[in-house]
């Protein structure tokens, strides 16, 4: 009985981490495409670039690892900005068809671009000391990269409902969220505040992305075979959903988890499973408009 | 002079009538330019009868790429999972030449494609009450769901590795498959044809016109009495079939099959040969497919980085420039010259 | 008098919007009803609800006596339910004339057909020009939709829904978005259409009413305010104070 409490404890605690990953990559996709629209397959790139840049901060010019994922952020959200105003702008009033390609596009140019200046043999980075090893809770001792990785998802998840909830601008992203003419016609600069989240949502993929490098490797097919997981994340929370995407990261992350402990040969079904089953029966997801 | 006039009048009425239909009852007359995919066919096994091996697997990609035209440029259908249907026709065979002893080529195909069609049948009832976002997430979901199912039972698939050695038998009880692919060129060639034809019909038929209304306004379908649903469950059927022809062809030509028939990538790509050649035009695949391959098979000796990055930057060009494919730039070129060549 | 559309207690709310109260409705054979009311009233709501793109909340609708409140909107579209949009909805990339065969061979089941070319049923296509033939669209026949004028496209609309030989046919604002100069065009239509066909038609022009139906429905805050010959609309007075608001002030 203790040996089947130990390994819950340690699926949840992995499921975890795991789920705040998910969650912190996954966010922003969710938002901006309930609020464009706009299906940004190339997401994942933007995480994978967060990931590739924090490797250099740290390898090349020695700085630590937390500022490097900060200044990773920040430099991918900047940078996504003339994207979003240069190329998908074109785009919000095209077919699902067009952006889906356009940004699979991007997303292929970028993993070739990263291929060709970081080459594709898995990078990691250089850990601080507090980082490495475990940190002991008194009942149990727990690696501290996750323990902190859940620790900063906690964080986020906690500014971002207040900045959802209580602030005025995430007043107007809900309201363009739930109706963008209407939103629209009462003044609300939709444009701007999408320029806005989707450099946030882009940041903090970089985030997830320079956390991953340390849970899964970081090469730069990371663009494409996580995208799909974010994807699953988005759709079976439901777009634009700030609390769909959270549990629809918990429910995948820890199952996941789960299932690969049990059911090592398995591999990614039971994600999958999750994912036909919730959209069949809520094709919107978790929290989706219909 | 009172009398004539309205006999003239009568007369230009029934004319104009009668050009109206005259268009529609010719609109499937086969037009002399489809001659020429089949010819240049034949006339690169003789230009090039060390590439057969090669040529097999355009034609093959060709098939697959038709199956998607079918749902995406006709019916509108966003899938990228439809590999998992070239994975059921590929396994379909693989797995009855290993357990049942079943190796004759052609009846092994089109058992394959009833398989597939038969899943299509399924899944296609259930996610085609969908669009967007959540049909894509479906069609991904079922095609990984299909290759990780195939991963757990490894013992019975092969897994990643495969099922290597496959052998069938010779076609039409006589012709063996050879080392240059001779054979599997007609072959494929030959399957290719008769389902092209069968596509044709379809396309050209009330059915297909029904799909084309679907795509351009479903609102509209419904409220004159389609059935939209069955319709679209139909159409996917069938693309599934054909795909799983492809793939069984694919399987037969090689001898061989692993689990990565039903990789994400292979959906994408299929997607992208569809969207360079043109979607909704029964020749786009023809095209698409082949400068594909033929580019693919170029360019990714060289250095599969820049393969990589021109693929992603062809998809770009496309979507911003290019949005209706080769054949649809070459259409606005030859509307463009016959202008200028009006008075 | 056999009735061809009847409409009982229809209800419908979206969360805690209630947009159509308890309304009921008749078409009698050969009816022309008129369905006014102010901006919101929720006319289009209602017309959702007959022909089933919404599901009500509760009520009934019957066509020709037979109770369709479950039936999607292909089966009531078979059964002789035919209606218009307000905003054209076309197909826009095929030409006029296979808009036309496409509703005709839905109709009658030629659309099932898939070996046979779309050309091939002769009948089809002679009944497509037939009914473009008395709107007069028979030189657009093979113009696409996208091409035409939008006072044409909106009398391709009318021909498409003609051309499911309906028993009851709902015309949501047929002349809206055509120029002043066009909608004789249309008029000359809607007054010319069958008369054994049930008519219901969304109007704001009131001239347009008060010419063309023989009974009027008003529709206010999604319930039937009153409803009459056009006469008794006409000199009601509430009608007008509720309709027209303001002309109340110069009372």
């Amino acid at each position: 009985m203790p040996h089947l409490l130990t390994i819950a404890v340690s699926i949840l605690f992995d499921g975890l981490a795991y789920a705040m990953f998910l969650f912190i990559t996954s966010v922003g996709l969710s938002v901006t495409m309930g609020l464009m629209g706009f299906v940004n397959l190339a997401h994942g790139a933007f995480a994978m670039a967060g990931g590739y840049i924090v490797v250099s901060l740290t390898r090349s010019l020695g700085i630590d690892f937390v500022p490097s994922l900060l200044i990773s952020a920040v430099v991918i959200a900047v940078a996504s900005v003339p994207f979003e105003r240069g190329l998908y702008r074109r785009l919000y009033k095209s077919t699902d068809l067009e952006q889906v390609l356009l940004t699979i596009g991007l997303a292929f140019m970028a993993i070739a671009a990263f291929t060709y200046f970081y080459g594709p043999i898995p990078k990691s980075v250089p850990l601080p000391s507090w980082l490495e090893g475990d940190i002991n809770l008194g009942f149990r001792s727990f690696p501290s990269y996750r323990a902190f990785l859940i620790l900063i998802g906690a964080i986020l998840i906690t500014i971002l409902w207040y900045a959802f909830e209580r602030t005025n601008i995430g007043a107007k992203i809900r309201a363009a969220v739930d109706n963008r003419r209407m939103a629209e016609s009462v003044g609300i600069n939709v444009d701007r505040l999408f320029t806005l989240t989707f450099a946030l949502g882009s940041g903090l993929a970089a985030l997830g992305g320079g956390f991953a490098i340390q849970l899964f490797g970081l090469t730069p097919y990371f663009a494409v075979l996580y995208l799909v997981l974010f994807l699953i994340v988005v759709a079976v929370g439901g777009l634009g959903s700030l609390k769909g995407t959270l549990l629809a990261a918990l429910v995948i992350g820890i199952i996941d988890t789960g299932g690969k402990y049990m059911f090592p040969q398995a591999g990614n079904f039971f994600i999958y499973a999750i994912t036909v089953i919730v959209l069949l029966i809520k094709p919107a997801g978790f929290y989706g408009r219909e | 002079m009172a009398a004539s006039e309205p006999t003239s009048g009568a007369m230009t009425a029934k004319a104009a009538r009668d050009r109206a239909a005259e268009y529609l009852l010719r609109r499937h007359y086969f037009r002399w330019p489809e001659a020429l995919p089949w010819l240049i066919a034949i006339v690169c096994f003789f230009v090039f009868p060390d590439r057969m091996t090669f040529g097999s697997q355009v034609v093959i990609m060709i098939m697959f790429a038709l199956s998607l035209d079918l749902i995406l440029g006709y019916a509108g259908i966003v899938t990228l999972g439809h590999a998992a249907f070239f994975g059921v026709g590929a396994y379909t065979v693989a797995l009855a030449s290993l357990k049942l002893g079943w190796s004759e080529p052609v009846s092994g195909v089109v058992g394959a494609g009833i398989v597939a069609g038969l899943v299509g049948v399924i899944v296609g009832w259930f996610i085609l009450r969908y669009r967007g976002l959540t049909l894509l997430m479906l069609t991904i979901a079922f095609a990984a769901m299909l290759q990780e199912a195939g991963n757990i039972r490894s013992d019975f698939t092969g897994g990643y590795d495969g099922l290597p050695g496959l052998m069938f038998d010779p076609l039409l009880g006589h012709f063996q498959y050879d080392l240059y692919g001779h054979t599997a060129y007609w072959y494929a060639l030959a399957v290719l044809a008769v389902v092209f034809f069968f596509v044709r019909r379809v396309v050209y038929s009330p059915f297909g016109q029904a799909l084309t209304g679907i795509r351009e306004n479903v609102r509209r379908m419904h409220s004159i009495g389609s059935p939209v649903h069955r319709r679209l469950v139909t159409v996917y059927a069938i693309s599934a079939g054909i795909a799983g022809m492809a793939g069984a062809l694919f399987t037969q030509t090689n001898a061989y099959v692993t689990l990565t028939v039903f990789d994400f990538d292979a959906s994408a790509k299929v997607m992208v040969m569809l969207i360079l050649g043109g979607t909704g035009r029964l020749y786009g695949p023809f095209i698409g497919a082949v400068i594909y391959m033929v580019m693919e098979d170029y360019f990714s000796k060289l250095s599969p980085t820049f393969w990589q990055f021109g693929i992603g930057l062809m998809l770009v060009l496309a979507v911003l420039f290019a949005r209706r494919g080769l054949l649809g730039l070459a259409e606005t070129g030859w509307r463009k010259l016959s202008q200028r060549g009006a008075p | 008098m056999t009735v061809a559309l009847e409409v009982k207690g229809l209800n419908r709310s979206f969360g805690a919007l209630h947009v159509t109260r308890d309304v009921d409705l008749t078409l009698e054979k050969g009816a022309r009803h008129a369905l006014i009311g102010p901006n919101g009233a929720g006319k289009t709501t209602l017309v959702n609800l007959i022909t089933g793109v919404l599901k009500p909340s509760s009520g009934q609708v019957a066509l020709n006596g037979e109770d369709i409140t479950a039936w999607s909107q292909a089966e009531r579209a078979r059964r002789g339910l035919a209606r218009t949009f307000q905003i054209n909805q076309l197909f826009r990339g095929l030409t006029v004339l296979e808009n036309l065969c496409m509703t005709i061979g839905e109709r009658d089941g030629n659309c099932n057909n898939m070996w046979r070319s779309a050309g091939a049923k002769r009948a089809v296509i002679d009944e497509a020009l037939d009914h473009l033939e008395a709107l007069r669209l028979v030189d657009d026949a093979l113009k696409l939709v996208r091409e035409l004028p939008y006072g044409r496209q909106r009398l391709v609309e009318i021909a498409m829904a003609l051309a499911q030989k309906p028993r009851v046919l709902l015309l949501d604002e047929p002349a809206a978005g055509v120029p002043s100069s066009e909608t004789h065009l249309i008029l000359d239509v809607v007054a010319a259409l069958d008369p054994d066909i049930a008519v219901l038609i969304i109007e704001h022009d009131m001239d347009v009413v008060f010419r063309f139906a023989r009974e009027i429905t008003v529709l206010v805050a999604g319930a039937v305010f009153t409803k009459g010959t056009p006469e008794e609309i006409r000199s009601n007075e509430k009608v007008r104070e509720v309709y027209l608001g303001e002309a109340h002030d110069h009372g």
